[in-house]
C-alpha cells in the first residue's frame, strides 16, 4: 500500500474516534466530551464514576454507547459490502441491494408487520420485534440465494446473469412488498414506513450481542479479498490466469456480505446510498486498489453513519428522523459535488 | 514444450474444434492463421487451460494444462486477451504489478518491482507510469496489458506466451515492435503462441504457422512451405500471389485487389 494510502487510513480512523466520543455526548440530553473521556476511563479501570453525574453514566452507558456501536457496525458493514460487490460486479454503480438483499429483507419485514395482528396478537411487543428482525435476516438470505443460484451454471456463478437476475427477484419483490402495504392498515403503514426508512432507535446491549457476530465475522474477513478483487478488475478471464480461484472469490463476497447487510437490514431497516457512495468516494480520494479501498470503506462508512445518526437525533430535537432520509439527503450534494469537482 | 493431441472442443452441439494436434518447441514462435470464426480465439482459450477440451490433452512442460494448480499454471503460461474493458480507475503501475500477482502474497519484492520497470520500459509505457489507465487510448491500454503478462512470465524461460490478437489495436512502430518482443523472448527461450491478421507479419515473425479452417487444422508448417496461392485461397479466399523476398528469403504475399459491383 502506498503512503498516501496508508495516512487517509489512519486519519479516517482517528476523526472516527474524535467523531465517536463527540457523537456519545449529542442529543436531546447533553454531556460534555470531558466527563465523556473521564467515565469511559474509569469504566475500563472497573471504577464507578465518582464525580460525574449519575445521570451521565445512564444515558452513556444505557442508551448512547449501544446507539453508537449500532451505528458503526451498522455503517462499516454497509460500506465494505458496498465496496466488495462493487469488486465482484466489476461495476462502480453496484451495491449490496443488487443482488436483492434488501428487497429480501422488505418483503419479509412488511409481511411480518402486515400479518402480526392475527399471528402474534398474544405475544409481547419485544418478541414481535426480534421475529421482525429474525424475518428480514432470513429474507435477506433467501433473495441473494436465490438470485445466486439461478446465475449459476454447473456452480459456476455468472456475475451478468447474477445482475439481470438481481433486477428481476427486486422487482418481484417489491410488487409484492407494493401489494402488502396496499393491504395493510394505517397504523401498520407507518410501521412499514419508518422501517424501509431505517433507524438505529433499535439499539439495546442485547441487540448488540445478537449482532456482533454476523456483522463482525464478514467485516474483518471482507479485507483479505483485496488482491482478488484487483485481479478481478482485468475481467475474470484474466483473474483466472493468474492463478485466482475466482468461482471462490465470487461466492464468498456474496455470502459474507449477506451476512453482513442482512443483519444490518434486519436490526436498523434499509439505510440507502451508504453501500453504493462510501467506496466510490474511497477510491476517489486514494485510488482504485481494493486493499485500500475495503478498509477505506469499512471506516468511512462507519464514519457516515455515526454522522448521520446524530444529525438524524439532534436535527429537529425531541423528534428523531428516519436516517435514512439523512444519509440520502446529505449524501447526495456531497457525493454530487465530489462528482464535479473530479470531472 | 507445448503438446496439443488430438483436441475437441465443441458448444451447444456445435464442434468449434475438431481433432488438432500440434506441437511448439522451446524458443519457437507459432502463428495461428484463419478467417473469422475459425475456431482461433477458442483454440487460444484451450491452449491456456481456461476452456476444457471435450477429448484429447495439452501438455505444457511434460505435464497435463488440467493437472496444473492455478497458482502454479499462472507462473508458466500467460494469455494477452483481445480488449478487456476496464471500470475502476487503476493505475498504469498498479496494472503490470498485477502481473506479479502469482510470485508475492502480500507485499511485493525487489526483484518484481524491478521486473515490471523493465516490461514497461520494453512496452513503451514507463511514461504513463502514474496515469489513470482510463484516460489511455486503445493501443496504449494494449501495451499497459501487454507490459502486465510479460511481467506474469518474465522470469521464467520454460513458459508458454499466448497473444489473441496482439497488434489489433497499434500503430505500425509498435505493431513491428511487439512482434520483435516476442521473436526476442523466443530467442530466449519462450514458447510463443500468437493469432495475427495478416500473413506477412506471420510471415515476418514465425518460425511456424498453422491454418486453421471451421475448425480444423488445414496447413502446418514453415512460411515457406505454407503461405501459397492455393493455401491462401483456401483459407481466406481471397487471390494473390506469392513472391519471395530477396533479401530476407521469407514468402511476400501480394493480394490482388478485390471489386465489388454494387449494380
Amino acid at each position: 500500500m502506498q503512503k498516501k494510502q496508508k495516512f487517509i487510513l489512519l486519519t479516517l480512523g482517528l476523526v472516527l474516534v474524535v467523531v465517536s466520543i463527540v457523537a456519545l455526548g449529542m442529543g436531546a440530553y447533553h454531556i460534555p466530551p470531558a466527563d465523556i473521556l473521564r467515565m469511559l476511563t474509569q469504566k475500563l479501570h472497573f471504577g464507578s464514576a465518582g464525580g460525574v453525574h449519575n445521570m451521565h453514566e445512564d444515558v452513556l452507558f444505557e442508551i448512547r454507547m449501544p446507539r453508537l456501536l449500532l451505528g458503526l457496525l451498522v455503517g462499516a458493514a454497509l460500506g465494505i459490502s458496498g465496496a466488495a460487490i462493487q469488486g465482484i460486479f466489476r461495476n462502480p454503480l453496484a451495491e449490496p441491494g443488487l443482488i436483492g438483499i434488501s428487497s429480501g429483507a422488505s418483503l419479509f419485514a412488511v409481511l411480518i408487520i402486515a400479518f402480526e395482528t392475527f399471528l402474534f396478537t398474544s405475544l409481547a411487543a419485544w418478541i414481535g420485534y426480534y421475529i421482525l428482525a429474525f424475518g428480514a435476516f432470513v429474507g435477506a438470505g433467501l433473495t441473494a440465494f436465490l438470485v445466486y443460484r439461478i446465475a449459476s451454471k454447473n456452480g459456476r456463478p455468472n456475475v451478468t446473469t447474477m445482475l439481470l437476475a438481481g433486477i428481476a427477484i427486486n422487482a418481484f419483490a417489491g410488487a409484492l412488498t407494493g401489494l402488502m402495504t396496499y393491504m395493510s392498515t394505517e397504523q401498520q403503514l407507518r410501521t412499514i414506513t419508518f422501517w424501509m426508512l431505517g433507524s438505529l432507535g433499535g439499539a439495546t446491549c442485547d441487540n448488540l450481542r445478537a449482532l456482533a457476530p454476523f456483522i463482525l465475522i464478514p467485516v474483518l474477513i471482507l479485507p483479505f479479498f483485496g488482491k482478488s478483487l484487483n485481479a478481478f478488475s482485468l475481467g475474470e478471464l484474466q483473474a483466472d490466469l493468474l492463478g485466482m480461484r475466482t468461482d471462490r472469490v465470487k461466492r464468498w463476497v456474496v455470502v459474507l456480505s449477506t451476512l453482513a447487510v442482512g443483519a444490518s437490514v434486519a436490526v436498523s431497516g434499509i439505510i440507502g446510498f451508504v453501500g453504493l457512495i462510501v467506496p466510490h468516494t474511497v477510491r476517489l480520494m486514494g485510488g482504485a486498489d481494493h486493499r485500500f479501498v475495503l478498509p477505506g470503506s469499512l471506516l468511512l462508512g462507519a464514519l457516515v453513519l455515526t454522522l448521520a445518526d446524530v444529525i438524524a437525533r439532534v436535527a429537529v430535537a425531541p423528534i428523531e428522523l428516519p436516517i435514512g432520509v439523512i444519509t440520502a439527503l446529505l449524501g447526495t450534494p456531497v457525493f454530487l459535488y465530489i462528482l464535479i469537482k473530479d470531472k | 514444450m507445448l503438446r496439443v493431441e488430438k483436441i475437441n472442443y465443441e458448444v451447444n452441439g456445435r464442434k468449434l474444434l475438431k481433432d488438432i494436434t500440434f506441437q511448439v518447441r522451446k524458443g519457437e514462435i507459432l502463428a495461428i492463421l484463419g478467417a473469422n470464426g475459425a475456431g482461433k480465439s477458442t483454440l487460444m482459450g484451450v491452449l491456456c487451460g481456461e476452456k476444457k477440451p471435450d477429448s484429447g490433452a495439452v501438455h505444457l512442460n511434460g505435464k497435463a494444462l488440467s493437472t496444473y494448480e492455478p497458482a502454479a499454471l499462472a507462473k508458466c503460461r500467460a494469455l494477452l486477451s483481445q480488449q478487456q474493458q476496464m471500470t475502476l480507475s487503476f493505475k498504469v503501475e498498479e496494472i503490470v504489478l498485477m502481473g506479479r500477482y502469482p510470485h508475492y502474497r502480500n507485499t511485493p519484492k525487489q526483484q518484481d518491482y524491478k521486473i515490471v520497470a523493465e516490461t514497461m520500459e520494453l512496452c513503451g509505457v514507463s511514461a504513463f507510469a502514474e496515469r489513470d489507465f482510463l484516460s489511455l487510448s486503445g493501443g496504449e491500454q494494449q501495451r499497459v496489458h501487454l507490459a502486465r503478462i510479460l511481467a506474469q512470465i518474465w522470469d521464467n524461460p520454460d513458459a508458454l506466451l499466448l497473444l489473441d490478437e496482439p497488434i489489433s489495436a497499434l500503430d505500425l512502430h509498435y505493431q513491428q515492435k511487439v512482434l520483435a518482443i516476442a521473436r526476442a523472448l523466443a530467442r530466449k527461450g519462450f514458447m510463443v503462441v500468437l493469432i495475427v491478421h495478416d500473413v506477412n507479419f506471420a510471415a515476418m515473425y514465425a518460425d511456424r504457422i498453422l491454418m486453421l479452417k471451421n475448425g480444423r487444422k488445414l496447413f502446418h508448417g514453415t512460411p515457406v512451405e505454407v503461405l501459397a496461392q492455393k493455401e491462401i485461397y483456401t483459407i481466406f479466399s481471397v487471390e494473390s500471389s506469392v513472391i519471395m523476398n530477396p533479401r530476407t528469403l521469407k514468402p511476400y504475399v501480394q493480394l490482388e485487389e478485390m471489386d465489388i459491383d454494387l449494380d
